[in-house]
């Protein structure tokens, strides 16, 4: 595949891990426990840890001098491709666990397809990302459990975080251009082959954890697109200040 | 259990055994086993090294800390960060568990027991102050990505555990 289309597609799993990242990050000093701060921070790291790989390797294809720095900083908001699970703001507790856990569970099964993929370097990224995510999903499946099978008003705002999110979730599975091409060149992972086992992962963990599952006829899409929500300026305008006020600057 | 083969001249050994992570002062690097080969090229000394966690924010430390520590000793040095293979807790050497453990972090279990002792099914991670298996984990994160937070409910003292990575 060229190299454009193959920065597309590396782009379009980089950018959930990068404003995942950004939303976890604001939690820090915030998180309802220090335990939980923690937690959520140490687990916004891995992610940027994890789409620095991704961005570097988006460099080195990139025909201009690109740096990751650029792919982070200086796109406009219709450039960012991620999908819009990952930008819904924190609302509450619940919430930012609900939308950890269904994106956590999605995140686990790509990396774990990404292994057979045909690049090399997208296979060293999935082997070492997918150890750290295996402790993300546990981690958030750990508190969907805790909450729904926890007290009435914990068991009520997680059931409603859940509601409210699901409908991005088919999102996950959607395929832009640049994943078709990717799919075809044996790099891409075929997405509709781990959405059962998506659904059937997801709804152990509720169940156990006491919840309903949604039943939804309509879901919302368009991160993939570069069709954002209305939270995305927001977190770009935090996210990107520094570069953008001061142009080139470094650490 | 990870076997690749690890190529470091036995030249610079000596050198990169004096620098550490600086979180973890008392581990070598070489103990750590984030330096997959080290060996001449043109006389240049390159060095390749791969990070514990992908965010391990000591990466960029220990890349400067080498180049520092060769060049006291005369050498040229370059340092390159590779993912593959990805780095294993199998990896920290025997001298280097005892060093986590005499520097109160307790080293990492097999994969299975780690797993039960996070899920907190099992009592197997023992107190670095106190040796009691009575530990109770409180949060599968802790102070930096590699380890998790637990505590002794005989000695009551908290503790780091550098969680199993394989
Ligand atoms: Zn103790």
């Amino acid at each position: 595949m060229n190299k454009d289309s193959l920065i597309k597609y590396i782009l379009g799993i980089a950018d959930n891990s990068l404003i995942l990242g950004q939303r976890l990050g604001e939690l820090t000093g915030h998180g309802p426990t220090l335990e939980v701060d923690i937690a959520m921070t140490n687990i916004s790291l891995d992610l940027f840890g994890q789409v620095r790989s991704y961005f570097q390797y988006a460099a080195q294809l990139s025909e201009d001098d690109k740096t990751e720095d650029d792919f982070a900083f200086l796109r406009t908001e219709r450039e960012y491709v991620n999908v819009l699970l990952v930008e819904q703001p924190n609302r509450d507790f619940g919430y930012t666990i609900a939308r950890q856990f269904l994106f956590d569970h999605f995140h686990f099964l790509l990396l774990n397809e990404m292994q057979n993929s045909k690049d090399e370097t997208l296979v060293a990224i999935a082997k070492k990302s997918l150890k750290e995510v295996s402790y993300h999903r546990r981690f958030s499946s750990d508190w969907v459990k805790r909450l729904g099978d926890g007290t009435e008003e914990s068991k009520r705002k997680i059931q409603l975080a859940i509601n409210d999110l699901w409908r991005f979730t088919e999102e996950l599975f959607q395929k832009t251009e640049a994943d078709l091409e990717a799919i075809k060149a044996g790099i891409g992972v075929e997405t509709d082959k781990i959405k059962g086992k998506y659904l059937e992962n997801v709804s152990a963990v509720l169940e156990e954890a006491t919840l309903q599952k949604p039943k939804l006829e309509f879901f919302q899409e368009g991160g993939k697109k570069g069709i954002h929500s209305e939270h995305m300026g927001y977190l770009l305008s935090d996210m990107q200040y520094m570069q953008r006020t001061y142009p080139g600057m470094k650490w | 259990m990870i076997e690749e083969k690890v190529h470091i001249s036995e030249e610079l050994e000596p050198i990169l055994k004096q620098v550490s992570d600086p979180e973890i002062p008392v581990l070598s690097i070489i103990d750590l086993g984030v330096v997959r080969s080290a060996e001449f090229n043109n006389g240049i000394a390159e060095i390749k090294i791969t990070p514990t966690y992908s965010g391990c924010p000591a990466m960029d430390v220990i890349g400067d800390d080498i180049k520092a520590a060769l060049l006291e000793a005369g050498y040229k040095a370059k340092v390159d960060l590779i993912l593959s293979p990805a780095w294993s807790t199998d990896w920290i050497t025997e001298e280097g568990r005892q060093a986590l453990e005499d520097y109160g972090i307790a080293a990492p279990l097999e994969a299975s027991a780690d797993k039960k002792a996070l899920l907190g099914e099992t009592q197997v991670v023992k107190c670095t102050n106190c040796k009691s298996k009575n530990t109770q984990m409180v949060s599968q994160f802790g102070s930096t990505a590699c380890k998790a937070l637990f505590k002794c409910n005989d000695c009551q003292e908290p503790f780091d555990y550098f969680k199993c990575l394989i």
